[in-house]
């Protein structure tokens, strides 16, 4: 196989239908379609909404991306989509998207884990990723501290959150302050004219007898919605810009805390930080700062890349076919709770029970 | 081929008749079983995908999450093989296929919508539907339905709404290549491959912001 092989990759976990298009580690297009703000009057993502948009935008996407990338689907070495974790419906969308592509110009199909996806988009941005990696990701569906020596087959979970996804927090504290959704991108430009250190808010999960790498925000959701509720109480204006700085350095400085220690603990010297929540401009700062001073390396792809989209899809897709792991399978399904530690979905191989339809594929087509 | 019942089903038509076809009845695993289907329907054919000149898909209504694996796979293939492809309501396939089991005259299809309630409409012969489809509770259009034969498992599962309920239960690709076959040739147009859904997503607005501070 080519060592840059050609790949076009299918993200639908969530709200955005996500096509990219890689060579090897080279973006070529990353056409994404998102159906955010219908979402946003309900306060988060209603998965009948988004499978619903994703049904609508998925052949355009992938038309709009071979057109970006100015190549026909005929010229792929491979076809790769989330196969989990996500929103099932929504999965189920692009897992059958891609099962058809695959099919149709008889590709080999990779049924590939969206969290090593996200830690793998940053191949595209800074080059092969030093084996291991540590990553942090960070968004409103996860939060997790992953250690990663080998993307294609081996990632290890250290630590993730107990309770909400740190992008919830944000979310949920955006809508104490009434500022609307996603509550990412409003606090971080809010929190930029607001002082940190006003009030101090607790760091979930940070006691010398707490799990090292595990992380806790809703105490801190709790903690600032009543600290807001006292103030309208008493009848005194909410200091929104304090509140959002104060409530943003509670929690990105718990995410660069643990996720440096979690460097130094397992002697890696790269961290890579990914998710949407990875675009917020204090975590990007804390991160570097705190990265300089113990020696580690920072990686964080541009926040386009960080979010999620097919390119990053594609660039995981795009490493499993130069290093030979095997494709997935036509009964290939999405799994809304695909653990971390699969970052593909081999097909069955050799199992009596499937070989028979595969055996038929093989031949069926244009062979 | 069609995934808005619980039937996974795939037929090849050549223009004259049905060539190969597959049905598995497995409400939970469309999406795994939607391509090996169709893998297999054109082996027995002995045709490439490549050779298929026209995509047919079942657009429902029907449960949505089933429903999109048919849609979304068709659409793909039309992409894929640059080729055109037509949408055919679910109702209609199974009033098609209700009249080749031998169902004359005025009747009605009904498969289930789930929570209680049934996609139907009315057929006044296997070919012409009065109105269009529709979901509803089964006592609320019993009475409207009165002395007629009802295909479908929509029908055979309220027999009290239904009592002359009658087979097939579920669609068939075949059935519904046939009547697809049967448009084009009559330079009838199909429908556009969208969704016909029938209700709102349920959305779900998150509750106003609780208060946590006790009163
Ligand atoms: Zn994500």
């Amino acid at each position: 196989m080519a060592d840059e092989p050609l790949v076009l990759g299918i993200e639908t976990s969530c709200d955005e239908t996500g096509v990219g298009i890689v060579r090897g580690t080279t973006l070529l297009a990353d056409a994404v379609a998102s159906s955010v703000d219908t979402h946003a009057r309900f306060g988060g993502v209603v998965p009948e909404i988004a499978s619903r948009a994703h049904l609508e935008a998925m052949v355009p996407t992938i038309e709009r991306a071979l057109k970006e990338a100015g190549v026909t689907g005929r010229d792929l070495d491979g076809i790769s989509v989330t196969a989990g974790p996500g929103l099932a419906g929504a999965l189920l969308v692009g897992v059958s998207a891609a099962k058809a592509y695959a099919y149709a110009l008889n590709k080999p199909l990779y049924g590939v884990n969206h969290l090593a996806s996200h830690i793998c988009v940053d191949q595209l941005e800074h080059g092969p990723l030093p084996e291991p990696t540590m990553a942090l990701l960070v968004s409103g569906g996860h939060s997790s501290l992953l250690l990663a020596p080998d993307i294609t087959n081996d990632v290890r979970p250290l630590g993730a959150t107990i309770d909400d996804a740190a992008g919830e927090a944000f979310d949920k504290i955006a809508r104490v302050l009434q500022l609307g959704f996603p509550g990412g991108p409003v606090i971080d430009r809010l929190a930029r004219e607001g002082d940190p250190k006003a009030i101090a808010f607790p760091r979930g999960l940070s006691g010398s007898r707490d799990p090292a790498y595990d992380f806790s925000f809703s105490g801190l959701k709790t903690s600032v919605a009543r600290w807001i509720e006292a103030k309208r109480a008493a009848g005194e204006e909410v200091p929104v810009r304090d509140v959002a700085a104060s409530f943003q350095e509670a929690v990105v400085d718990v995410l660069t805390r643990k996720a440096v220690r979690a460097c130094k603990d397992e002697g890696v010297d790269h961290l890579m930080i990914g998710g949407g929540v990875a675009a917020n401009s204090r975590l990007r700062a804390l991160a570097q700062e705190r990265c300089e001073r113990a020696g580690i390396r920072l990686r964080v792809p541009r926040p386009g890349l960080c979010t999620d989209n097919g390119a990053m899809v594609a660039a995981l897709g795009a490493e499993m076919v130069a290093r030979n792991r095997p494709a997935s399978d036509l009964e290939l399904s999405a799994d809304s709770s695909l653990p971390v530690t699969e970052t593909h979905v081999p097909g069955a191989g050799h199992s009596h029970t499937h070989d028979h339809v595969h055996e038929i594929s093989k031949d069926n087509l244009y062979s | 081929m069609d995934t808005a019942t619980p039937a996974v089903t795939v037929a090849l038509h050549d223009g004259t008749r049905v060539v190969a076809e597959s049905g598995q009845v497995d409400a939970r695993r469309h999406g795994e079983l939607l391509l090996p289907a169709v893998d297999r329907v054109l082996a027995e054919a002995g045709v490439k995908l490549d050779a298929v000149t026209e995509v047919v898909v079942g657009v429902g209504p029907g449960p949505y999450t089933g429903l999109r694996v048919g849609l979304v796979t068709a659409a793909t293939f039309g992409s894929a093989l640059s080729v055109p492809v037509h949408g055919i309501c679910t109702l209609d396939a199974l009033a098609y296929a209700a009249g080749q089991a031998g169902v004359a005259g005025p009747f009605a299809v009904a498969t289930d919508a789930r929570r209680k309630e049934v996609y139907w409409a009315r057929y006044e012969d296997p070919l012409t539907r009065t109105g269009e489809p529709a979901v509803d509770r089964p006592a609320d259009i019993a009475e409207q339905l009165a002395g007629l034969p009802v295909a479908g498992a929509g029908a055979v599962l309220y027999p009290e709404a239904f009592p002359d309920a009658r087979g097939p239960e579920h669609v068939a690709a075949g059935a519904m290549a046939s009547l697809a076959a049967g448009r084009l040739a009559a330079g009838e147009a199909l429908l556009p491959p969208q969704p016909l859904y029938l209700r709102r997503p349920d959305a779900q607005v998150p509750k106003n912001y609780k208060v946590v501070t006790p009163k």
